[in-house]
């Protein structure tokens, strides 16, 4: 009997032989190749790294669309095949090979696209990053309050509340900076909410987190209708952050405007994202709070304080997610839209999973879906025969087919969703 | 002192009872729902304009910001109450009892989508994929409605039942999904709600499927066809049509299987236990798939309501806000048969006073409020607790148990 177990325990102690990413990517890899290589279009694309005013100016790259389909095609296969070799001799797939292969998949679809015309590659780069700011912020709130246990499914009223009192407190005080600072109160206040609900009197966590987007989607439209519609100049007209370049990083070629000529909310989400996974992965606090979100007993025996650790931490993640509803109106639109965060909540929640809980990976999903939102608007703009109802599903299929594929063997925060009574 | 021990007991029991009453769900929901009232009214005043003058020199004359404060109270309910219920300012009858039949025709929907949501829940899934799987079965349907040739009846029931197989086999998809890979049925439905809104406006834009004929760029489908649209119940002065006997229907069908029958106790049972049904022999996974199904059927009714209760062409929105409300419904109803009835006739109304609210300048969202509130209260009994000061819930069980014996007497006779 115990020999039997012991056998079986070493068995799974070796990696699982799994080839569903392998064939997944190998499916695409394949479409890539034939629907955008063999059967692609002749026509030439041109490659336009730089803008005209930039620095150091890059010439165009003009190449054949189809040619281009053939090559990252055939990369495509070779990375499925790598994949498909590490699975067979049961070795672990890094996980940065997703993430190229997901690069070079975008880069297929925007030769495919813009057959016969051009890629304005800072352009469509600058604009990801900026739409993908908010869903990245959003989502480093839900990792900090996920990986100490609290499923947090509001993440977005919290981004309708930070983008609402972004763009009201900074237009009645004039004061932008003061905008920024009362969304991120506002949406600490609602994660507190949600704290003492959860870890205080125990009350189901999903239904508190759906419970509270309903009640910021009603107060929010009806003070819009009521008062801001009514009153737009002096309560809904607050501006935006300057565009602010950094000097030196932004004349780097082709990445450097993207990057670097951002308005102060990109910026923050670029520091907040390193310091967010310095945090969790390298000093003493993070240690405790993955504790707390993996096993609480366990926490609780050698002295971390679950319920405060946990409410401070989701409290935390309401100020970065409001901070991300701030990107929505101060950091690239300027006014309060009814409505205005649209679901990209949702697709945060989705992007904590996809990002495996991981500050950077998850960042480079939520550019994912930044770049799904611009690749949307710009495609109609090039090729208006496009059906692009389906370039706009491509995130979510994506999504999809990860989280049945990839992620359903990496699991979540152990304790996540379920609520600590000290015994 | 002269009370005989009998008597003393049975004061005990009408305590105990007031009590059990007090505690229960069905008590704390109608306090919720009112204090939301009082929350919403609260926002009626704070955006009333007079109310704020008044406000200004309120310490040299407090009546007026009193008065102007009620009266922005009073006139907003009463407004929506002449557009929900009865409109007593209406030249004729027909008019007058024009707002009840719209609240019905709002609920229905609501009724239907808050039951598919509750059985999920019943079964400790979270379906938010209601959105998705309306506008799956509406796709399902209006192929059906406007592209398919039948004879007036057949038509109607083909229709209905493609949009139902449809909307089930959506549900079913998220429970297979998660029972083969284990994946958290929230995400997959949030991810399949964008991905039926994409398909439906793909269809409804591309000439060769379902545009509207002559139609332009935007995405718009005929009206469905005269012989698949539900019938209208009370003539043509009013727009109630059949989604509403379809709901009623589905309250009483819901409440048998939930209930009374086999499948609906398995279903009970993974929802209180999974691990403790898995023991007793029941498939758990298949389970999760069933209740899916069944939960995409439900809500697959809400489809049908909004496919082919149209008497116009749809557009991508025919979902409107019914996928997420109807998970206040069966929140607000507590996943029982009465209760999501209840809740969805009280969304209904909101969703039906809306105009009357608009016409006395008052925002209708004004009724967001009130539902958000009311979830919030309903989803946190000790909040509720706390400030109404109720007893905790009650163990005894003299109310279940004098139910019992009268409904038990009843089945005697």
């Amino acid at each position: 009997m115990s020999t039997v177990a012991a056998s079986t325990q070493f068995q799974s102690a070796e990696a699982p032989r799994t080839f569903k990413a392998a064939i997944v990517m190998g499916v695409f890899a394949l479409v890539v190749f034939v629907a955008f290589g063999v059967f692609g279009k002749p026509d030439n694309v041109t490659f336009q790294w730089s803008k005209p005013d930039d620095v150091i100016h890059i010439p165009d790259f003009i190449v054949g669309s189809s040619l281009v389909g053939l090559a990252i095609g055939a990369i495509l296969i070779l990375i499925a095949a790598i994949v498909a070799v590490n699975a067979s001799r049961r070795r672990r797939n890094p996980q940065w090979i997703s993430l190229i292969f997901g690069f070079f998949a975008i880069i297929a679809l925007l030769a495919w696209l813009a057959a016969g015309n051009a890629v304005p590659f800072a352009f469509i780069l600058g604009n990801a990053i900026v739409l993908a700011v908010p869903i990245a912020l959003g989502a480093m709130g839900g990792i900090m309050s996920e990986r100490v246990g609290v499923v947090n499914i509001a993440i977005e009223g919290q981004l309708l509340t930070g983008a609402f009192l972004a763009a009201v407190v900074g237009s009645l005080t004039d004061s932008l900076l003061l905008g920024l600072v009362a969304a991120m109160v506002g949406a600490a206040l609602l994660s507190m909410v949600l704290a003492a609900f959860a870890i205080k009197y125990l009350v189901d966590q999903i239904i508190v987190g759906v419970v509270l987007n309903v009640l910021v989607l009603g107060v929010t439209n009806f003070l819009y209708s009521q008062w801001l519609a009514n009153d737009g100049e002096r309560s809904n007209f607050p501006g935006t952050f300057d565009i602010t370049p950094i000097p030196f990083l932004s004349d780097i070629p082709i990445i450097g405007p993207a990057l670097f000529e951002n308005r102060l909310t990109t910026y923050l989400a670029f520091i907040i994202i390193p310091v967010l996974w310095f945090f969790l992965f390298k000093t003493k606090l993070g240690l405790r709070a993955r504790a707390v979100g993996e096993h609480p007993l366990a926490a609780d025996t050698v002295g971390i304080n679950v319920a405060r650790t946990r409410f401070w931490w989701v409290t935390l993640g309401g100020v970065v997610a409001g901070l991300g509803g701030a990107a929505l109106t101060i950091g690239s639109v300027g006014a309060f839209g009814r409505g205005m965060s649209g679901g990209q909540g949702f697709i945060a929640l989705a992007v904590v999973i996809l990002g495996r809980w991981h500050p950077f990976y998850a960042a480079a999903a939520a550019l994912l879906f930044g770049f799904s939102i611009i690749l949307r608007v710009w495609a109609n703009q090039v090729s208006p025969g496009i059906p692009t109802d389906f370039i706009t599903m491509v995130p979510y299929l994506v999504t999809l087919i990860a989280v049945v594929g990839f992620v359903g063997r990496v699991r979540a925060p152990a304790a996540d969703g379920q609520p600590y009574i000290k015994g | 002192m002269t009370t005989t021990p009998k008597a003393v007991k049975a004061d005990a029991r009408w305590s105990i009872a007031a009590k059990e009453i007090v505690s229960g769900g069905a008590f704390r929901a109608f306090l919720s729902v009112l204090l939301g009232f009082v929350v919403g009214a609260l926002f009626m005043v704070g955006s009333n304009e007079e109310f704020l003058k008044a406000l200004s020199y309120f310490t040299a004359r407090p009546t007026d910001a009193l008065t102007a404060g009620w009266g922005a109270i009073a006139d907003g309910y009463a407004a929506l109450f002449r557009g929900s219920i009865y409109n007593y300012n209406a030249d004729n009858l027909v008019a007058a009892l024009r707002p009840i039949t719209e609240t019905l025709r709002f609920a229905a929907p609501l009724i239907a989508a808050g039951l598919g949501v509750a059985l999920a829940f019943r079964v400790g899934l979270f379906n938010i994929g209601a959105s998705g799987q309306i506008l799956f079965g509406a796709l399902a349907a209006t192929a059906v409605s406007t592209r398919v040739e039948l004879p007036w009846g057949i038509h109607l029931v083909v229709a209905a039942v493609t949009a139902i197989i449809a909307s089930a086999a959506y549900g079913a998809l998220v429970g297979f999904l998660k029972a083969r890979t284990g994946a958290h049925e929230v995400i997959v439905t949030i991810m399949l709600n964008y991905i039926a809104a994409g398909l439906l406006t793909f269809a409804f834009r591309q000439e060769s499927l379902l545009r509207e004929t002559g139609g332009g760029g935007t995405p718009k489908s005929d009206a469905p066809a005269e012989t698949a649209q539900l019938p209208l119940l009370l003539g043509d002065s009013y727009m109630l049509h059949a989604g509403i006997v379809l709901a009623l229907v589905a309250v009483v069908i819901y409440w048998w299987l939930m209930e009374r029958s086999t499948i609906g106790y398995r279903f009970r049972m993974v929802g209180h236990n999974a691990d403790a049904a898995r023991t007793a022999g029941i498939n758990v996974e298949l389970t999760f798939v069933a209740a899916m199904a069944v939960s995409g059927a439900f809500v697959g009714l809400a489809a049908i309501n909004q496919a082919l209760g149209a008497r116009a062409g749809l557009t991508p929105d025919i979902d409107g806000s019914i996928g997420f409300d109807a998970i206040t419904v069966a929140l607000l109803g507590s996943s029982t048969a009465p209760g999501v009835l209840l809740a969805g006739l009280l969304f209904g109304a909101f969703k039906a006073g809306a105009p009357s609210m608009q016409v006395i300048g008052l925002s209708p969202e004004v009724t967001g409020v009130v539902q958000g509130f009311i979830v919030l209260f309903i989803a946190a009994p000790p909040l509720i607790r706390a400030i109404f000061r109720l007893p905790a819930p009650q163990k005894t069980t003299v109310v279940a148990d004098w139910w019992a014996r009268l409904t038990r007497k009843k089945a005697a006779k």
